[in-house]
């Protein structure tokens, strides 16, 4: 009622600093975040107690559908290509500047070598559908897993060997890639797995 | 500047005049609330995603495969310091010893399953040789395991800080020992 009353005054909080400090940390974790290579295989981890971080480089990996089969993948552009020279000198294929780009930049391979050519031909979503059948052969006779370790190895020799199995894979599969990696001489493999806590009581 | 642009358009004349009486001029003020929920939702999703997609890993050692051209023999090694586990799917069997082995069966689950059997025999080994790290744990995968089963069995290993446990490749009698030893059981 008094004249001298303060004029009411909307509270405004300066949001500046608030805004700039999320925007910092916004392009922090958008140029840090790594998203994952879409992947030509799903596959359902099992869970174990382990809990060591997959290392960010230098990986080889072998993964496993549910259904057994196999495909092989590395994660450095420079180590496919080089592994594609091997092929291209091993086999006597010989591939266009185009599929050589394609098959760089693929994370995952599922197909024998003979359909290679034709697999890096196909358009995406033909490839995708060819990866639902197709896997790398593990025969005794026909090794070609064992050739796709040696050619990436040989590209780079501080490759670290992770299997990534569906859990409901079988075992058998998992044991002739064991065989393969013993037959190389590498004794010592990590197998990728979900986190689950460690139980309670062991005594 | 909206009004004079208005102005511009209609009547000049007007807008001048208009334009005499001075406002004080008010800072605009922009709204940043949207923007900064939008900041936040994204910082959210970042923080999220980055900690969520590292996988673990379990390392393995595999021992190595001893051929005849070598001139290393098998280890040996006494018989009441081994148990044998023969990893089906979802199941366990298992024997301990060497000689005239009896099989018995047992599961994952975290009570009574195959845990408990491990430190049973670790205190077996324990009264016998007096170090429960002196047991010997022999893995045989028989063909209808599954992945699930390998990891699950030697997470076990790894629960139990058991040390000394060997992946070995399963013989063919042993394979046909489960096959009848489940016969029994359904029969029974």
């Amino acid at each position: 009622m008094s004249k001298f009353k303060a004029k009411k005054q909307n509270i405004a909080i300066d949001m500046t600093p608030m805004v700039d400090l999320a925007f910092l940390l916004i392009t922090f974790f958008m140029l840090t975040v790594k998203f994952r290579a879409p992947e030509a295989v799903e596959v359902d981890l099992p869970s174990s107690i382990a809990d060591t971080p997959l290392p960010a480089q230098d990986i080889l990996m072998i993964s496993v559908s549910g259904d057994g089969r196999i495909f092989f993948g590395v994660d450095s552009k420079h180590v496919r290509l080089s592994i594609l020279e091997k092929i291209k000198e091993r086999y006597g294929y010989s591939f266009s500047e185009e599929e050589m780009h394609i098959f760089s930049i693929l994370p995952e391979i599922g197909v024998p070598f003979e359909q290679l050519k034709g697999y890096l031909v196909l358009r995406e979503d033909e490839r995708k559908a060819i990866d639902k059948r197709t896997s790398i052969p593990v025969d005794s006779a026909n090794n070609q897993l064992k050739q796709w370790i040696l050619f990436a190895r040989y590209s780079n020799p501080k490759l670290r060997i992770v299997i990534r199995a569906d859990e409901r894979a079988p075992y058998p599969v998992i044991a002739r890639i064991i065989e393969t990696l013993k037959e190389q001489k590498v004794h010592r493999f990590n197998l990728i797995t979900t986190f689950e806590a460690r139980p309670q009581k062991v005594s | 500047m909206a009004a004079e642009v208005g102005g511009d358009s209609g009547a000049p004349k007007k807008g001048k005049k208009k334009g005499k009486a001075r406002k004080p001029r008010k800072r605009p003020r922009i709204d940043m609330t949207p923007m900064v929920d939008l900041g936040f939702l994204l910082l959210t999703f970042f923080v999220l995603t980055t900690t969520m997609s590292t996988p673990n890993t379990m390392p393995v050692v595999v021992p190595p495969k001893i051929t005849e051209k070598d001139e290393v023999e098998p280890p040996k090694i006494a018989e009441g310091k081994v148990i044998t586990l023969l990893v089906g799917r979802g199941k366990v069997y298992y024997y301990t010893g060497i000689e005239k082995p009896e099989l018995h069966q047992t599961d994952f689950s975290p009570q009574g399953g195959v845990r408990r059997v491990l430190l049973q025999r670790r205190q077996e080994v324990a009264a016998r040789y007096g170090n429960p790290d002196e047991m010997i744990v022999i893995i045989k995968m028989l063909d209808e395991a599954q992945y699930k089963d390998f990891v699950d069995i030697l997470d076990e290993m790894n629960i139990i800080q058991q040390r000394k446990y060997a992946l070995v490749d399963i013989t063919k009698e042993e394979a046909e020992m489960v096959e009848e030893y489940k016969k029994q059981i359904k029969s029974s």
